[in-house]
């Protein structure tokens, strides 16, 4: 096996380019439980974590510019209030030691139908940043998973960054587990209200075989709730989010949870995301006036 | 290849590595560092918790080659004074941790002792005062004791943080 340290974004392109087949590894969380389980054997290691522009975060235009290697740690410090949902979800990931280590990047590049980053990529309508020899490219969270552990990311591509617009309004998360750490979601939730367009974002984690949208319930709730502020959504309208919500979920059994567990919880957690957000959004109109 | 690596202050070189094999193979199988320890080789359990450039992580996921020219602190590097067998003068966390009587089969010990360590210097070493234990249980939710001794584990931890808040106002 060839292990190589590119050191700058160019030689890391280059690599990715002459190994297509190589794997990135950056913290490690999950390619070497591949390695020292004997489950994979790359022909070559792609070594990202001496790559300076992969571990930084900033401004760009009215986005925040989250580098794919930053770790969830980082996020939970730095980025509370500019992607509240995804650093809701960063607070969640397995235990501190993880945080350290493991990245938004290394969520999308495994593209695990339960990685805790997707439900707020898909709900905030992020950007994901591809790059390659040929050039950089973007692609929307929404348009990224395809299948099962497949992503719009091409052979000789790298993730380099994702594009977070800010926050226009309550952004929630929430994640079904045994425990709250060192859990793999049974089913995992994420509300962003938009109060400047208007809009409703929500992203589904562990209930298909990608992550998804429940696109009936955005449109039903973008409709029915009320932007001017002064009512609370009803018992009615919270139940038929839920509902519309859990209706999109194609989930499976396995060891975590039923199908049926998984359906029945993302309802809860629709329900609960959207009585959390109404609330904090009436407390902002409040503030406002 | 070749790794070279700061280990607890010292430079050191493993020879014949393979590439994927992961940092703590190379403590424990080439360095003679057998303090972290090898239980579920998938970042469940937290025994081999090491500090990675300052920030703990867990040392199975690390690739050896992830290593070249970084600086390692293990459990061994904890004692104060470190010296040979009965020699070594404890620190503060250790110490605690004997006294409390945190330490049962001992295998999870090494990986508490580096994230307490952390957990310590990052509240009373940053002047924030001693961690509550919301805060305790929150910095030590990635390691297991399947003794399950944990109410101990928390004493230890209390202990520690007293004792470091005292010394730290001694000091001043």
């Amino acid at each position: 096996m060839e292990f190589l340290s590119p050191s700058t974004l160019e030689e890391a392109l280059e690599a990715k380019s002459a190994h297509p087949d190589g794997v990135p590894i950056m913290g490690g969380t999950d390619v070497m439980v591949e390695l020292n389980f004997d489950k994979r054997r790359p022909s070559t290691l792609i070594d990202l974590a001496r790559v300076p522009e992969l571990g930084e975060w900033g401004t760009d235009g009215d986005h925040t510019r989250l580098g794919a290697g930053v770790p969830y740690t980082k996020i939970v410090e730095h980025l509370s209030r500019s992607a509240p949902a995804l650093a809701k979800a960063s607070r969640t990931v397995a235990s501190p030691q993880i945080r350290n280590r493991g990245s938004v990047g290394g969520n999308l590049g495994g593209a695990s139908p339960a990685g805790d980053a997707h439900p707020p990529l898909l709900a905030t309508d992020a950007v994901i940043e591809l790059a390659s020899v040929r050039g950089r490219r973007r692609v929307p969270a929404r348009e990224f998973y395809l299948s099962l552990r497949t992503t719009a990311r091409q052979d000789d591509e790298l993730i380099t960054a994702v594009l977070l617009p800010e926050p226009k309004g309550p952004q929630q998360f929430a994640k079904i587990g045994t425990r709250n750490a060192m859990v793999i979601s049974v089913a995992a939730f994420s509300l962003a209200l938009d109060a400047e367009k208007r809009t409703v974002g929500t992203g589904l984690g562990s209930v298909a075989p990608t992550p998804i949208r429940a696109e009936e319930a955005e449109e039903f709730l973008a409709a029915e709730f009320d932007w001017e502020g002064a009512t609370l959504p009803s018992e009615s309208l919270v139940r038929r989010f839920g509902e519309l919500v859990a209706s999109v979920t194609r989930p499976i059994d396995d060891q975590r949870g039923t199908a049926q567990y998984r359906t029945h919880s993302m309802a809860v957690m629709a329900r609960r995301a959207l009585t959390w957000s109404a609330t904090e959004y009436r407390k902002g109109v409040t503030r406002c006036a | 290849m070749r790794v070279n690596v700061n280990v607890n202050g010292e430079d050191m070189t493993a020879e014949n590595v393979w590439p994927g094999e992961s940092l703590l193979y190379v403590l424990r199988e080439r360095l003679g560092l057998p303090g972290s320890k090898n239980a579920c080789e998938q970042g469940e359990c937290g025994s081999c918790t090491v500090y990675f450039d300052g920030v703990t992580a867990c040392s199975c996921m690390i690739a050896a080659g992830q290593a070249e020219g970084r600086a390692v602190r293990t459990v061994e590097g904890l004692a104060e004074e470190p010296g040979k067998g009965s020699d070594r003068t404890l620190g503060t966390v250790q110490d605690a941790f004997v006294e409390a009587g945190a330490v049962q089969c001992g295998f999870c010990t090494p990986g508490l002792l580096v994230q307490t360590d952390d957990l310590l210097e990052r509240t009373v070493g940053a002047g924030k005062g001693a961690p509550d234990d919301a805060e305790i249980r929150e910095a030590l939710a990635g390691n297991l004791c399947r003794c399950t001794g944990y109410e101990k584990i928390l004493d230890a931890v209390r202990l520690a943080a007293g004792r470091r808040a005292e010394s730290g106002a001694a000091h001043e």
